[in-house]
Formats: C-alpha cells, structure tokens, sequence
C-alpha cells in the first residue's frame, strides 16, 4: 500500500534533518569568518570579546558546542540571534508567515497562469501559432525570478508608479494584526481594505517568483495533454462523439494532472528559494530577506535555524506533493 | 552500426554543415550575442569611453546624453559617485566573462571527472557519488552559494567556488549516465578485448563522444555561472572593491531607482541579453549535435 | 431497404504531397440492416483504415481522396462536425481492439459509461449511473453495481473488453464497427467475447461490421464477408460461399494458410510468391492510374 511508503518517510523526517543540521554547522565553523569580531563595538576591550565569545559558546571545541546545541534544540530553543539579541525561534516564526503568503500567492498564479497557456497550447496544436506559445514559455523560463523581480520593480514601481516596491504594508496602516499571517487575517475578518492595501505590496514579489514557475508548469502540462490526447481511450473518445474541447477537459486533463504536478510540483521548492533574493529586492519583511542579512552578519544561530526551517518546508513540500500525486492517480493507490 | 572512433573524421565536414542548418535560428541568434559579449569584454579598455573607477563628483547622477541634462561625454549618464555608466557596464562584462568561464570550466572538470568516475568504476563508487549528487541538490542553490561566498568572504574566488560548488553536479549527472550508456557499445567492449586499460578507453574513445554534450552544457552553464555572480553582488558578497559588476550597479541602482533608473535598467538588459544568448547557443549547439551522436 | 452502411470508391491516402501512400484504393462495400459482415485481410491491408474513415478517426496526415461514405443514406463525409458527432456513438458505435488502454485509467468504470449515456441520451445522473448497471449485467457481468465503482486497473482484461462492448451498445446503435476486438484476448475469452456480440446484436438490432484478420472468428459469427488486400476489395458474399467456393486465388491462398485445428500442419501451403506479384502489379497500375496521391 502506497501509505506504507509515506509513513516511512515520515520517519525519515527526523535524521535528514539531523544530517542538514550537522552538515550546516560544521560548515559555519569550519571556514573563517568570526561573528564575534563583526558585532564588538570600537572601544571593546579583549576581556569583552572573549565575554562575548563565552556567552554564544564559541570558545568551545565543536563537538561541544554542537551537543549543547541540539540539545537545546530539542527542546525548542534555538539559541539567541547574534546581530538581532533576540530569540532564533521567535524571530523566525515572527517571519515565516510573510514568506508562506507570498509563496502560496505566487504559487497560486503561477498554477492559474500556467494552466491557462497549457489549455491555449493544447487547442493551437499542430497549428503554426503554436510556435508562439512554446516561444513564449521558453522566453518566461529563461528569466529567473530575481530578474523579472527587477524588470517589475523598474516597470511597475517606478517607469509607471503603479505599485509600491518596499515592505509588506505602508508603515502608515495601523491594522493591530493579532496573528503575523497579515493576507489571511484580513480576509477572514472581512477587512478588504487592508487586503487590498497588502496584496498591492504583494503582488510584484509574488508575480515574479510565479512567471518562470508559471512557464515550468505550463510546458509540463502541455507535454502532457499531448502525450494524453493521443492515447487510445482518448481517440476512442472522438469516435464516441465527445468534441475536443470536452474531451481534453473531461478525458485528457485529469491524466495529464498526474506527471505534471509530480514533476511541477517539486520544483515550487525552486520557487521558495527564490524568495531569498525577491524578498530582498522588495524589502519584503520575510525570512529569505532576513536569511541574506543573516549570512552578511555571520549570525550563525539565525542561518542555522533558517537553513532548517527551509529544510523543514522543502521536505513537508515533497510530501504534500507525494501525497497529491496518490490521491491524483488511483493506479497508485492500489498496491 | 558500431560507433568506431576511427569512423568520425571523414563523415565530419557534410555533417557539421547539416548541423548548423538544423541549428538554425537559435545557433545564430545565440552565437551572435555570445560573440558580442565576448568582444565587448576583450575589447573593454579600447571601447570605454572613462576609467569605470573614475569619480567626478561634479557631475553626478547625469541622464542619459540624449536626454535633456545629458552630456555625450557619459553617453549613458553617470551614477551617484559620477562614474560613467557605460565604462561600468562594458568592464562589468569583462568581470562576467572572466568569471563565467572560470567557474564554468572549473565546474564542468569536476563535474566531468566525478561523471567519469561514476558511470565507468560502478557499484560502491557509483553509488556513493549518486548519493553525494543526490544531497547535494536537495540544498537550495542559492541560499548555499551565498552562504558560501559570506563565509569565505569577498573576492574573485569566492564567487567561483560558489558557483563551481553550486552546480557541478549538473555534469556530473549527464556525464555518468552517458558514460554508462558509451560503455555498453561495441566500440567499447571491442576496445576492452584488445586490452586497453579502463583510462585508455575513457580518455581515447568516451570521451571524444561526450565532447559535443559538454559543449552545450558548458554554454548553458555559463549563462548560470553569470546569473549566481550577479546575485552574489547584488547582495554585496562579490568580487571586493571597486571591480565594477552588473550585480553591484543594480544593487546602487536600486537604491536611487525613482531618480535615476536607467542606472538599474541597463544592468538588468545586459545581463537579460547574456543570459539569453548562452542558453540560445546551447539549445542551437545541442539540436545541431544530436541527431549526429547516434543514440 | 436502404442499407445502413454503404462505402463507395473509397480512395485513402497518408503522408505529405510526394511521399504519400495509399491505403485505400477504391474500396466499396455495403452492410444491410441487422447484418454481420467481416472485413478481412492481411496487416496493412487497409481494413482498420475503413472503420476509422467511417468513425472520422483517420490520422491527422490522412487523406479521403475520392469516394464516399454513407450511413442509411446520409453523406458521413460532407456533413458537418457538430451533427456527425450526434451520430457517432449514439447510432455508430465502435468496439475497440485492445481493453488494456481503451478506458480511461483515472475514472471509474461506472463514470465512463455514465458520461456517455448522459452526453446523447440527456439522462440525468442517477438514470444514467443505473443504466449503467443494466448494461453491466446485459454483458454478464456479475456484480454490476460493485463493478461501477472500481477503475479499470482493478479488473481483468475480458471485463475490460465487456465493458467496452456494453459501452457501444449503450445508446442502441444501428451500427457497430468491431475494430479486431479478440485479437488482444486469448482463446477462451475470445469464444465468449463473440458469442456476447451475437446476443446483444440481436437483442439491440444493430449490423455489425466485423474487422479481423482471424478467417476462424469470421466463420463463426459473420453471415456475410468481404476481402480486402492493398486498400482494395477481391471478393465478397456470403460467408459460406466465399469460405467454401472462393473465386479469387488470393482468397484461396489465404485460406490455404490458415491453420486449423483439423487438417495436418503439412497441409499448410504457404501463398505462391507468383500471386502475391500479380497482386501487386495489380495495384501498381492502379495507382498510376487513378489521380490519387494527395496534392
């Protein structure tokens, strides 16, 4: 049974992320780079430093230092930021929501757009504008995200100011949000002036990490519809009388689904990690924006806690994505 | 039909004309723009107009010079520090060129070679260097060569063991299985029997059929190698100093992107122009040089 | 009586001016009113081509050069798409070759048969779904209802084969096209296939027309037959006569090699090369003849 598969990498869960842990950890230590000497004010003596230096473990042989850290993290607590003097845990959590809505908003466009160039492909098939639309994906691909993040900025935020280009919300908005989940919290309490005010922040950061991932998908599904439309129970669909249209929504759709979303799907991990630069680029307040500013800073409690809650939503991605495919192909749900 | 290395020579000069008809459009197009690029960054002291590190204060932030308070002495304007514009982009390709072709042959020797490795040794090393394949990609690309490039810290260097480190593994996989594939032919068994050692048969007959492949990958990998320095000095962990890069001037441009956004703008066009003429050249070169590998 | 099917001169060609091949070269046939005809040939003979141009279900680089195709007395060819496609399905009906990739594998059995019912009888859903059942059972299919809910991967090949049956006599057709549907079965199940056609035809009415290369299935179940080699016919008539007292030597070739269970096996004489000249000389002329190749 396919849920047995699941269940064992559930357990897996666990020491990959070990693994990630170790490998991240040593890693920080191993190379040069001192955070402590980038954070000591001017007039610190060397009793200061080495006071400093005491306080975040870093006198400590590795080995050590990375017990004492797992066993704290066991317990929840993933030390203290060096550049921000606050909880890793709750700095982290403070952001994560950002960076999910605007994952999950550019996700959702990207589905939509992609879908949308898939259908017009498949109905222009063996049609000489067809060209066009395999063109226009492969135009879309070869553009990663933080550049279209730029040319958007430059076309929608400054040559026409349309949009704004900084943040989450304008600093002037005093929404008193209870939860950090700005987009959701909004619409479900009916403001929609607020939400409107946050997807404008939103939608730029989110269309540019949703344009190449739009392009993946579309020409993966419109592979697919193709290699379906061409199977036999779809041929026999046309002798049936059923129209094209309806054949390739009705027949051929739901079958082409399937390759498409496990081969799409794993790739929005390639959309979260395009966060890092997007957010930054927008000063959007998430985590992939903190994760830069992390690294320049040697702020290594933070990039680690960081480094593992993207491991974290890398793997829970993989999974939800096994799990769609399951429920998508009934072959695979019967032994 | 046995793909005897002997063969090749004299079919090549018809086949390769055929091929650069089925290249078409996107081989020129492609071959064009990587060319230009090419020459711009060789040719970059005689076609700058200024030094790039050149600061005239006096005549900061200066528009374009066909624009009204332009001066055709900084064709392109001038940014905050009043360096020319154009100087800066034309040295910030030479920077990209350098940097592309280090860090994309470097990537492609390792990756070769551990390809090699794999697809030729199999079983325990072939697994193990899967495995190491395997883990390596499940990090995100971009957030290990930044985190890379901090920690080393600034420089030439840095950038190309971020980049290096970051995708090795996309020859690597090619590689292994085209190697694995190339040592199931004839030609190749035919060659173990006269008695020539494994390296013998990798260095004289795999791997003159992998050179078209590693041809292609290398132009798309160039094209990568130039987007992962971008990013690198966009956010401020690229070459040191003063080095012009596309990265950096998009990073001041940014800042000062209501007032003079072209300063942003350019940066974005070159490396838009790049990155599309690599990855045209290889899709050109890879449509060219397949149907002559026989599969 | 008008007859249901009357195909006239049917000329069928594939491929890109210049390189085009016929399949059918001048192809006549009729099937009456509740009559069992055979279509019989060699592979390659054309005889899936003619079910497929009478279902508009040729490939996309076919063309219908000449001839026409009527279905109780209505042109199939110059009507227009929407109103033939009320027809088929719903008064021509298909019984397609291979169970294993003729449903849909992601809907449920009972779905596929209900979206039919419902796109040309308008039934309502729950009508539909138990019509569905009916059929089922009209196929002898045990447990109906059970088997309505399950995908096609959960059942065997000779249920898959019974469903596609049920599936065409669904909206009471006055003609079935039996595209090779025992080919892909072995032996056993095949008996039953046939003898479950022969019930539900009788019971609905309907003419089938039976395409096969098996000379044995032919003699079983069809009263009338026609033979086709190289996209043309040799010989027609009543099953028995034709089977018995074939005219054409072609025909008695073929006979001749096919094996049965109570001659020897050195009885079988293989077809004399000199007929197979002739025959082909034949259609050469033929084409060279006729203005077929499409332009």
């Amino acid at each position: 049974m396919r849920w047995g598969e699941i269940i064992r990498r559930l357990v897996l869960i666990p020491p990959t992320l070990v693994g990630v842990a170790v490998i991240v950890f040593v890693l920080l230590r191993v190379v040069p780079g001192d955070p402590i000497a980038m954070m000591i004010p001017p007039g610190a003596t060397a009793a200061d430093v080495e006071r400093l230096r005491a306080f975040y473990g870093l006198d400590q042989p590795i080995l050590q230092q990375f017990i004492t850290w797992f066993g704290q993290a066991l317990r929840g607590d993933f030390g203290h930021s060096i550049s921000v003097h606050q909880s890793v845990f709750e700095l982290v959590l403070a952001r994560l929501p950002a960076t999910l809505e605007l994952a999950l908003l550019a996700t959702l466009i990207a589905v939509v757009l992609g879908t949308m160039v898939a259908l017009l492909g498949i109905q222009l098939r063996g049609r000489r504008a067809e060209w066009l639309v395999d063109g226009g994906i492969g135009a879309l691909l070869a553009i990663p995200d933080f550049l279209w993040a730029l040319i958007l900025l430059l076309l929608f935020g400054v040559l026409i100011p349309w949009l704004p280009i900084t943040g989450r919300i304008d600093p002037e908005i005093d929404a008193g949000f209870h939860s950090n989940f700005y987009l959701l919290e909004s619409l479900l309490t009916g403001r929609f002036d607020i939400a409107n005010a946050l997807l404008h922040h939103m939608i730029l950061p989110a269309l540019a990490l949703a344009l190449p991932f739009s392009a993946l998908v579309a020409r993966i599904l419109k592979a697919s519809l193709a290699e379906a439309e061409d199977q036999d129970y779809a041929q026999i669909a046309r002798a049936r009388g059923f129209s094209r249209p309806k054949i390739l929504l009705g027949e051929v759709f739901p079958n082409a689904l399937i390759p498409t979303v496990a081969l799409g799907g794993v790739q929005v991990t390639l959309l979260l990690g395009g966060t890092v630069l997007v957010e930054r680029i927008f000063s959007y307040e998430g985590i992939g924006n903190m994760a830069i500013d992390a690294v320049i800073n040697r702020d290594f409690p933070l990039i680690q806690g960081l480094i593992l809650t993207f491991a974290v939503l890398f793997i829970a991605l993989n999974l939800v994505v096994d799990l769609v495919v399951t429920l998508l192909d009934p072959r695979l749900r019967h032994g | 039909m046995a793909d005897l290395a002997l063969d090749r020579p004299a079919g090549r000069p018809s086949r390769f004309i055929a091929g650069l008809r089925r290249g078409g459009l996107r081989l020129w197009l492609g071959s064009t723009l990587v060319g230009v690029l090419m020459l711009v960054a060789l040719l970059a002291p005689l076609l700058a107009p200024h030094d790039p590190l050149e600061q005239d204060l006096m005549s900061a932030q200066l528009s374009p010079a066909w624009t009204s308070g332009g001066d055709l002495a900084y064709p392109l304007g001038t940014d905050s520090l009043g360096r020319c514009v154009l100087s800066r982009l034309i040295y910030s390709a030479r920077t990209a060129v350098a940097v592309a072709l280090i860090a994309a042959s470097l990537a492609a020797a390792i990756g070769i070679a551990l390809g090699l490795i794999a697809g030729s040794f199999g079983g325990w090393v072939d697994q193990g260097i899967s495995r190491l394949i395997d883990v390596w990609m499940a990090f995100p690309p971009v957030l290990l060569s930044i985190v890379l490039a901090a920690v080393i810290g600034a420089g030439l260097t840095s950038v190309i063991a971020a980049i290096v480190v970051v995708d090795w593994t996309r020859f690597a996989r090619v590689v292994r299985v085209e190697t694995m594939v190339q040592l199931k032919r004839d030609y190749a068994a035919a060659a173990r029997v006269i008695g020539l050692s494994r390296g013998a048969i990798l260095r004289l007959e795999v791997l003159p059929n992998l050179i078209p492949l590693m041809v292609t990958l290398l132009s798309v990998e160039m094209g990568i190698a130039i987007l992962v320095e971008v990013i690198l000095s966009f956010v401020g962990i690229s070459v040191a100093g003063d080095t012009p890069t596309w990265g950096g001037m998009i990073a001041e441009g940014r800042q000062i992107v209501y007032q003079v956004p072209w300063i942003m703008a350019l940066p974005i066009g070159c490396i838009i122009l790049s990155v599309i003429g690599f990855n045209l050249l290889g899709d050109g070169l890879r449509t060219m040089l397949d149907p002559v590998q026989r599969r | 009586m008008t007859a249901v099917l009357t195909v006239h001169d049917l000329h069928v060609a594939i491929g890109h001016r210049g390189s085009a091949t016929n399949v059918l070269r001048g192809a006549s046939l009729e099937v009456g009113a509740g009559e069992v005809r055979g279509l019989v040939g060699e592979s390659g003979a054309g005889k899936s081509m003619l079910g497929r141009a009478v279902l508009g279900l040729l490939p996309a680089n076919a063309v219908i050069a000449a001839g026409t195709i009527q279905f109780e007395g209505r042109d199939l060819l110059a009507m227009p798409e929407p109103e033939r496609r009320r027809l088929l399905g719903r008064r021509i009906a298909l019984i397609p070759q291979d169970p294993m990739t003729s449903l849909n594998p992601v809907k449920r059995v009972g779905a596929q048969i209900a979206a039919l019912l419902r796109h040309h009888l308008s039934l309502a859903r729950r009508e539909a779904w138990q019509r569905a059942a009916e059929l089922l059972a009209e196929v002898a299919i045990r447990e109906p209802q059970r088997v309505l809910q399950l995908y096609p991967h959960e059942i065997s090949g000779g249920m898959r084969q019974r469903v596609l049956i049920a599936m065409a006599f669904a909206c009471d057709p006055s003609l079935v096209i039996a595209d090779e549907p025992t080919t892909a079965l072995d032996v056993t199940v095949q008996r039953q296939v046939l003898q479950l056609v022969e019930r539900l035809r009788q019971r609905h009415g309907a003419a089938v027309l039976f395409i096969t290369h098996d000379l044995g299935v032919v003699a079983k179940i069809c009263r009338t037959m026609t033979v086709l080699h190289a996209g043309r016919v040799l010989e027609e008539g009543e099953t028995v006569d034709v089977l018995t007292k074939p005219r054409h030597p072609y025909t008695r070739a073929l006979l001749a090699a096919t094996p049965r269970a109570d001659r020897p096996a050195e009885a079988l004489r293989p077809v004399p090369p000199a007929l197979i000249e002739n025959l082909w000389a034949e259609v050469h002329r033929l084409d060279r003849e006729s203005a077929v190749v499409a332009s």
